[in-house]
This record gives structure tokens, C-alpha cells and sequence, in this order.
């Protein structure tokens, strides 16, 4: 597959702070590709200087092998993550006032089906509900058929099922063959959409790669939990398991051993759960601290 | 270059925004009005205390007329332009003593109180009368209420609009598409000059059919001197909202172009006696310009060559205004 996005040696220095340190990769056409990492961690940053917005102290981002310029304008969308609309204006003239500053532009019907927009189209936009509002913008970041769309922590602020919603959004969108990229610090966000995911904290990258690899690569065991008051102490001990919020933790790369065991100790499994390592827990593996904090 | 679809489409825009925005388009409309009617009641009656006689060549001409107190004796070369500021109320009385002449505004009280002391001394003169209608304050400082408000239309309705914009990141939305700042900008420049001048032309209209102004000089002009004062006066706002994305900076910076121009540019009073620092002040006050030139076409009749001088301050102040507001310019999206 051909890549779209080349990033080289990206840093950006503001006067005490390094928010993008040296950072380096590739996108590929029509993938879904995440940038990782909690709140401060350049994620951004680092979009917004692909998106040409803001300038990079060092480093190159290539777009099909060219520099970025502002032509690019034309061929890529963008949603960023705080944007306020102009006042006054219902969303069919939002969509009006956009599709005139492009030369190649989908036709309005068609982004109101794709985004959902039909039954607040003459609501003004100061009206709209957060994800109403999300919807709007994806669309305005879609409304000139762009090759790539970014999409810049989409869905915080918006409730579960709106969530859900967005996500079906931006798969119809992957559908469509577009390249997308995403800035997120939902995990569960990313191993629903993305196809790549990029890991940063403090500007630098820790771990890249697909959902699964990252996971495959780091954690061999899974995660048994059991109510503490089932548990005899002195087995916990002796095992080295620990305990938290009344439950015992018990990490294990063999859950049918782990399984016998407790079974064997006529331990009751009422309440048990096992549960996969997913990208927080590898995020808090590799930095040490919660992805939330 | 200019993308002249991009251009309108955000033309249109601003003025749907400003329209739909009842609140600010009541204080716009209701502002000038409110200020027009309270003048009027405040100054219904003129108690100036002194009487004002013009002399025509006064040094040449021993009169005990002309030793009565509580009189102030203006000289006058031409009788003809002393007949103007009689008309006008300026002077209550008009005496040529070489003609053995003296001219009454038969609609004033004064001129009638005048004459009659006039009488006293000279019983042989030739009584003569001006037509003419009389200027009220109201009809001398309406240009200057109308100035003030489109001034202030102009700076705030341009310069808090762009520093918003920039604060919430609507700017930073309109720059990550083809849109370029000279679209951008000159957008906001047209759209405030059509809602700036729209909004004049309709409480110039509405209060005229109450108060019946005063207009000696051509409405064209009056047009010609508003556009290009209004226009000035946005590029200053421009100028002022070119970088920052503080709303507190920007309402402080506006303040500081507005106020001395709402004190210093003969809205109120006339400059004409005021200290020479002053007036040189006064000058490099865009507001001025306006003001003194629409003020001329009004109660004088000057012409578009007589207020030459001001329509010329006023082009180059833009001029300025403009290439620096233009070169300033910063969407600003850095965080």
C-alpha cells in the first residue's frame, strides 16, 4: 500500500516546552490511523502541524512525497477539536458557506445522509447538541470529498450512545476508501476504528503498531478477577496475588492452570471474570502511569 | 487575488449574523435615536445670555449701539457671509453702517429684542430681513451623533468580531480551507460598510421625518463623506484586532480609539475655540474628519472641493490604516 503521509524528525518547541520531540512515520492509504496518548501528550500538536495550521520548529511532514503547502487545502478535511461556528447561521447555510471556498465539493444531500444531519438542518448552530455539533463538523471536514480526513479527538464530551453513533460515521467513512486520521485518548475508541495506532507521551512516540500486534507484542497473560471474600489470605499470599477494591487480581499466561488450581483449592468461581489486556493496560505498562491521570 | 464566490459567500454570512442578532441590531438602531431625542428635549430652548450683532467693517464706525453692554459686536468684511450666520441664529443681528442698513431674522425672538435697542441709537436705518430657516443644536450636532455611532459600529462591530473569531478558533476553521486572509479580511470590511452605512441611511431617514433636519448641501456628498469615514474608521478597527486573541486587550485598545474621538472631534461642541493643541490633536482623529465634513455639507452647503481637505485626510488615514492592518493581519492559531 502506498503511503499518503510521511512524517520526518517532526519537533515543535514552544518557549519552555517540547510538545513534539523528534518524531517519525508513515501512513498508509485507506487505513484508519490513531494517534494515542493522554491529554499534553502532543498528539495535537503533532495533527495540526500535518494539517499544515501551525508551523514545525524541525522535521517535514510529506504528503504524497510533496512538502505540505497550501494547496492542500483543496484535498484534505479537517475537524478540529475546539471549534465554535459563526453565530446566527442554521447548519444548511454552515454547509452553504463552506461549499463555497472549495473548487470539488459533495453534494449537500449526500453529507446530510452521511452524517446524519437531516432533522436539525435549519436549527441554528447555537442550538445544537454536542453530538449533533460533531456530526456538523465532520461534515464541514468531509464537504470537499477530501482524500484524508483529520479528525481531531472527535467524540470527547459526547455520551455513550453518541459515541457509538460517531464511530458508525467513521467507519462509513473508512468505507469510502479515505485515509483517516485520528487523535484520541479513548482506547477502546481506537481498537474499534483504528487499523494503526501510534502511542505518545511527552511528545515522543512509545509504541507503534496495529490493536492487536501492540497487545500480542507486550502482554502474554490475561487478567482473572475473583471476590477477595472467596479467597483464603494466606493462599493470596503464598501466590503473590494482589488485592484491590475486595477483589484478587491474578495475572496468568495460563488460565487453565490458573483455573485447576482454584478449583482444586475448592475455591467458589461465583463472580469470576478474565479479562484480555487491552491498550490502557499496555499504556500503563510501558509509561507507568494511567493513560487517564 | 481574490476568489470572488469565497469573498461573497462570507459577505453574506456576516450580515446574516448581524441581522439575526436582534439585541445588537436594537442597540444600533435605537442608540442614535434615544441620543437624538433626549438632545432635543435638553436643548428645546436656547439660553445662550449675550446678544450676538454682527457690524459689517466694525472698527470704522463710532456708535453708542456699539457701547451697549451685554452685547458681543462681531466684524464681518462681506455682509454676505454675515447674513448666513444670521439666518443660521449665529448672530442675532446684522448693521451696515456705510448703507445705513441693518438685516432682522424675523423668525428669532433675540433679533426682535435686538432691533429694538438698535432703534434707540439709530431710528433712520433701513430695516432689511434674511430668509432662512434656522439650524437648532439639533440639526448642528446630528452629523455628530451619527458620526459617533458608526464609529462605534465600525471599531467594535469589526474589531471585537475578529478578535471572537480568532479567541473560539472560528478563524483557525476558516483558515484550514482555501479562504485567504485578503478574502477574509476584505469580506469583513464590505459587510460592515453595507451594514454601517444601511444602518445610518435608515435612522437618518426615520429621524428626519420627526425632526425635519437641516440640510443645505447635497445628499450625494453627505453619502460620499459617510462612506469613506465609515471606511476608515473599520480599517482602524482592522488595524486595532489585527493580532490579538484577548477580548479584554481588544475592549481596552477599542476604548482607548474611541473615547478620544467621542470627546475630541467635535460630536459635542465645536472646536473652533479650543486650545491650538487641541485642534492639532483633533486632526489626526479620523471621526474628525467625518464630522467636520458632513457638518459643512449640512448646515454650510459646501461642496465636495470645499471639504476637500477632509475627504483627503481621510483616504490617506485608510490607505494606512489598511496596508498595516493587511500586513499585521494573523489568523493566530498557535495555542
Amino acid at each position: 500500500m502506498q503511503d499518503v503521509i510521511r512524517v520526518e524528525n517532526l519537533t515543535k518547541k514552544y518557549k519552555d516546552v517540547i510538545a513534539v520531540d523528534g518524531v517519525n512515520f508513515t501512513i498508509k492509504k485507506g487505513t484508519c490511523f490513531g494517534l494515542l496518548g493522554p491529554n499534553g501528550a502532543g498528539k495535537t500538536t503533532t495533527i495540526e502541524i500535518m494539517e499544515g495550521i501551525i508551523k514545525a520548529s524541525e522535521g517535514q511532514v510529506y504528503y504524497y512525497d510533496k512538502a505540505i503547502n497550501a494547496a492542500m487545502s483543496q484535498q484534505i478535511g479537517i475537524q478540529f477539536q475546539h471549534t465554535a461556528l459563526q453565530d446566527f447561521l442554521s447548519v444548511q447555510e454552515t454547509l452553504n458557506l463552506f461549499t463555497s471556498f472549495y473548487q470539488h465539493t459533495i453534494a449537500i444531500s449526500e453529507l446530510v445522509e452521511l452524517c446524519d444531519l437531516s432533522e436539525f438542518l435549519n436549527r441554528d448552530n447555537r442550538l445544537l447538541s454536542g453530538g449533533q455539533r460533531q456530526r456538523l463538523l465532520l461534515a464541514l471536514a468531509l464537504i470537499n470529498d477530501p482524500d484524508i480526513v483529520f479528525l481531531d479527538e472527535p467524540t470527547t464530551g459526547l455520551d455513550p450512545q453518541a459515541r457509538r453513533n460517531f464511530w458508525q460515521l467513521i467507519k462509513n467513512i473508512k468505507a469510502r476508501d479515505k485515509t483517516v486520521v485520528l487523535t484520541t485518548h479513548y482506547m477502546d475508541e481506537a481498537q474499534q476504528l483504528c487499523d494503526d495506532v501510534l502511542i505518545m507521551d511527552h511528545g515522543k512516540v512509545i509504541a507503534r503498531g496495529s490493536p492487536r500486534q501492540l497487545l500480542n507484542q507486550h502482554f502474554q497473560e490475561v487478567f482473572i478477577s475473583l471476590p477477595a471474600i472467596q479467597v483464603p489470605d494466606a493462599l493470596v499470599e503464598h501466590y503473590g496475588w494482589h488485592i484491590n477494591a475486595q477483589q484478587v487480581e491474578i495475572t496468568t499466561a495460563d488460565v487453565e492452570a490458573t483455573l485447576s488450581l482454584l478449583l482444586a483449592k475448592k475455591i467458589s468461581l461465583t463472580g469470576l471474570h478474565i479479562k484480555s489486556p487491552n491498550l490502557d493496560d499496555l499504556f500503563l505498562k510501558l509509561t507507568g502511569h494511567s493513560l487517564r491521570d | 487575488m481574490l476568489n470572488i464566490s469565497r469573498f461573497y459567500a462570507v459577505v453574506k454570512a456576516r450580515n446574516i449574523e448581524f441581522f439575526r442578532d436582534r439585541a445588537s441590531l436594537g442597540w444600533n438602531l435605537f442608540f442614535p435615536i434615544l441620543m437624538l431625542l433626549g438632545l432635543s428635549l435638553v436643548f428645546s430652548d436656547n439660553d445662550k445670555a449675550a446678544y450676538k450683532v454682527g457690524v459689517v467693517n466694525l472698527v470704522e464706525h463710532p456708535s453708542p449701539f456699539l457701547t451697549t453692554k451685554y452685547i458681543q459686536f462681531i466684524d464681518y468684511t462681506e455682509s454676505s457671509t454675515a447674513k448666513i450666520k444670521l439666518a443660521q441664529h449665529k448672530i442675532d443681528l446684522l448693521v451696515d453702517f456705510n448703507r445705513q442698513q441693518y438685516w432682522v431674522n424675523a423668525e428669532a425672538p433675540k433679533s426682535y429684542l435686538v432691533e429694538k435697542i438698535l432703534l434707540n441709537s439709530h431710528l433712520d436705518f433701513q430695516r432689511l430681513e434674511t430668509q432662512g430657516r434656522p439650524i437648532r443644536y439639533l440639526d448642528w450636532v446630528l452629523p455628530g451623533i451619527l458620526g459617533m455611532n458608526m464609529m462605534f459600529s465600525s471599531l467594535f462591530g469589526v474589531g471585537y468580531v475578529i478578535v471572537r473569531y480568532r479567541k473560539n478558533a472560528v478563524l483557525k476553521r476558516l483558515k484550514a480551507t482555501p479562504l485567504t486572509a485578503l478574502e477574509f479580511v476584505s469580506a469583513q470590511l464590505v459587510s460592515r460598510l453595507f451594514i454601517v452605512m444601511f444602518m445610518a441611511i435608515v435612522v437618518y431617514i426615520g429621524c428626519n421625518f420627526f425632526f425635519d433636519f437641516y440640510m443645505l448641501g447635497s445628499y450625494l456628498d453627505l453619502f460620499i463623506i459617510a462612506l469613506l469615514g465609515a471606511f476608515s474608521l473599520i480599517t482602524l478597527g482592522l488595524l486595532v484586532a489585527s493580532r490579538s486573541k484577548s477580548e479584554e486587550l481588544i475592549g481596552g485598545l477599542l476604548n482607548l480609539s474611541s473615547w478620544p474621538m467621542m470627546l475630541l472631534s467635535g460630536v459635542w461642541f465645536s472646536l473652533e475655540g479650543a486650545p491650538k493643541a487641541i485642534q492639532v490633536f483633533a486632526d489626526f482623529l479620523p471621526l474628525t474628519h467625518l464630522v467636520v465634513g458632513a457638518r459643512k455639507i449640512i448646515t454650510e452647503g459646501a461642496s465636495l472641493a470645499d471639504i476637500s481637505y477632509h475627504l483627503g485626510i481621510l483616504v490617506i488615514m485608510s490607505t494606512l490604516f489598511l496596508s498595516l492592518g493587511a500586513y499585521f493581519f494573523s489568523w493566530n492559531t498557535e495555542r
